[in-house]
């Protein structure tokens, strides 16, 4: 993104908080932002190493979990529980990506949805440990214990709102610090060419699980954050729906781009509702769908790609990252 | 000798395409693996690389057996291909591309990629001058920022070349790198040949083209139905009866 616009981003989602009276309007700016880190995290596979993952609501569930679990059952601080999230998706993801040494394609994104399949499974079946599909009431609020003052808990909306702000921009940078590297040069040859990458010397294996890891961690840690949010985590965090959002959300907003699924994310959490505002159940999605079938078909390749295109003199290309 | 291949055999199903094939590259020469259509060429190229298992026989590279190594670990040993089919990174300009060759140049890990961005800066800064001296290399300077997919055929042919060569071979398998070119090409191409063996790499080449071939090669190997017919210096494998039969049929040889 150039300077400019980066910095308007910035200045905008800052001062939100002062603008947005509605806590309804701030309630949605917040799952926007849960879901721009989603959004972030499938993007690595599947916008950068070309992988489909249709299992990714799977490490964002098992990030609530941990969080709810750690916090509610051992009461543990929700900051180590956040840290839990992170790291139990991580290896979650190493599993998959190992599994996936040769699966590519097809058969990748049939393993990713059999592994949501199965957690999902677990959440509602395994009473004593998830409270099956009653889920897990209570789940504390994060708090801030500064030195000197008494913890400062996030209830507020808008408290919430820069601490999940906060996230969206770290999931931001660490995408552009990998991308901008030759680790980012590995993960988007093997999307672009696999065979030629290993005659060069890149490691597949290494890079695809690397991606892999680095993705469910950042799913993970969206579960986390959703889990003190909402205070409440039920089986319902392993819903298809949520997967098929974020790949709606890369997709529309530009896969392959780092901008791209903070936009379709913002983008595609706040169209349902303002339909909803506008229109009835059942209009709601109709436009929906037609709204999202335009998207695709004026703009294939996303809507940030498109307005770069429409900015950028012909001929000047942008180099994809 | 930098490249050893023994006994080398590869079936499929029944066929064989290799069938017990010993040769040897000598350092620092253009060797040439020539033969008619389906003579094992590629095959014996994919065998060397690791994209292809032998079914019997070694190859090592520098007294290291490397038989059965994944390929991205040959290519770390020196061992660099390219390929008959075009293969390129399309979506990538000719500087992507050939950033992307240079990985096994690059050092940095995750961590250094997260923490240590000024390592990242210093290190993106050295990797784009090793491109940019590839690409000036092989004559694409002009077409630098250029996206891969956008570029003429035999310039794809050239960013080939140049995505194998930044990745620092000892050893270069080129795969037809003239093929389907016009005759300046591949003249171009014969040049670009001559100066990488001038610049200290060792050249396997499977080529079509027999002037190229005769025209760059310090050694020859023909292949037929994946057996070795040939080895020698071009002059005299040229004049091989069998090599003419092989290539003319039967019977050319009262013409020959």
């Amino acid at each position: 993104m150039r300077p400019a616009a980066l910095a308007g981003t910035l200045l905008v989602a800052v001062t939100a908080p002062a603008w947005v009276w509605n806590p309804y309007h701030l309630h949605t700016l917040i799952m926007a932002g849960i879901f721009a880190v989603l959004a972030l995290s499938l993007n690595l596979l599947l916008g950068y190493t070309g992988q489909l993952s249709l299992g990714h609501a799977a490490f964002f569930g098992i990030g609530a979990y941990a969080a709810a679990l750690l916090s509610v059952k051992l009461e543990w601080s929700p900051w180590l529980g956040l840290l839990a999230s992170v790291a139990l998706p991580a290896l979650a993801g190493y599993v998959i990506g190992r599994l996936a040494l040769k699966l590519r394609g097809a058969y990748f994104v049939l393993l990713t949805i059999s592994f949501a399949g199965c957690v999902s499974l677990v959440s509602v079946n395994w009473m004593d440990l998830t409270n099956g599909p009653l889920g897990i009431p209570g789940v504390p609020p994060v708090e801030i214990a500064l030195p000197g003052l008494p913890p400062l808990a996030l209830r507020s909306k808008s408290a919430y709102y820069y601490l999940v702000l906060a996230a969206v921009v770290l999931a931001y940078l660490v995408c552009l610090a990998l991308i901008r590297s030759r680790i980012g040069r590995a993960l988007i040859a093997l999307r672009e060419n696999e065979t030629l990458a290993a005659s060069v010397g890149i490691d597949a294996t290494h890079y695809l699980v690397l991606a892999a890891v680095l993705s469910a961690a950042m799913a993970g840690f969206a579960g986390g954050l959703y889990a003190h949010y909402t205070r409440f985590v039920s089986p319902e965090v392993f819903l298809f729906t949520y997967t098929v959002t974020m790949v709606i959300m890369v997709v529309a907003g530009g896969k392959g781009t780092l901008a791209g699924p903070v936009v379709g994310a913002v983008l595609f959490t706040a169209l349902p509702e303002a339909l909803r505002e506008l229109t009835s159940y059942q209009w709601q999605m109709l436009l929906y769908g037609v709204l999202l079938i335009a998207v695709l078909f004026f703009m294939p390749e996303g809507i940030v790609p498109a307005l770069r295109a429409a900015w950028l003199p012909r001929g000047r290309r942008a180099r994809p990252s | 000798m930098t490249l050893e291949a023994r006994d080398l055999t590869v079936h499929f199903g029944g066929v064989a395409a290799l069938a017990g094939v010993t040769f040897q590259v000598a350092p620092g020469t253009v060797t040439s693996l020539i033969g008619p259509n389906g003579a094992g060429k590629t095959t014996a190229f994919n065998v060397i690389t690791g994209f292809q298992r032998p079914t019997r026989g070694t190859v090592s590279h520098e007294g290291q057996a490397i038989t059965g190594w994944r390929p991205h670990r040959i290519a770390a040993r020196g061992l660099v291909r390219t390929f008959q089919k075009t293969s390129l990174f399309p979506g990538l300009t000719v500087r992507g591309n050939v950033l992307t060759g240079l990985h096994l140049r690059g050092r940095v890990g995750v961590a250094a990629a997260l923490l240590a961005r000024g390592r990242v800066r210093a290190e993106e800064q050295r990797l784009g001058a090793e491109a940019d001296q590839v690409i000036d290399f092989v004559g694409l300077g002009a077409r630098r920022h250029d996206a891969a997919a956008a570029l003429s055929y035999g310039d794809q042919r050239l960013l080939e070349l140049a995505i194998g060569l930044a990745a620092r071979p000892r050893l270069l398998l080129l795969d037809e790198p003239a093929s389907g070119m016009t005759a300046s090409e591949k003249l171009a191409v014969a040049t670009l040949i001559g100066r990488i063996k001038g610049a200290g790499i060792t050249v396997f080449l499977v080529e079509h083209d027999m002037r190229l071939v005769m025209g760059i090669s310090d050694r020859v190997l023909v292949l037929n139905y994946g057996r070795l017919i040939a080895d020698g210096d071009p002059a005299v494998v040229q004049r091989d009866p069998e090599v003419i039969r092989a290539y003319l049929g039967a019977g050319a040889h009262a013409h020959a």
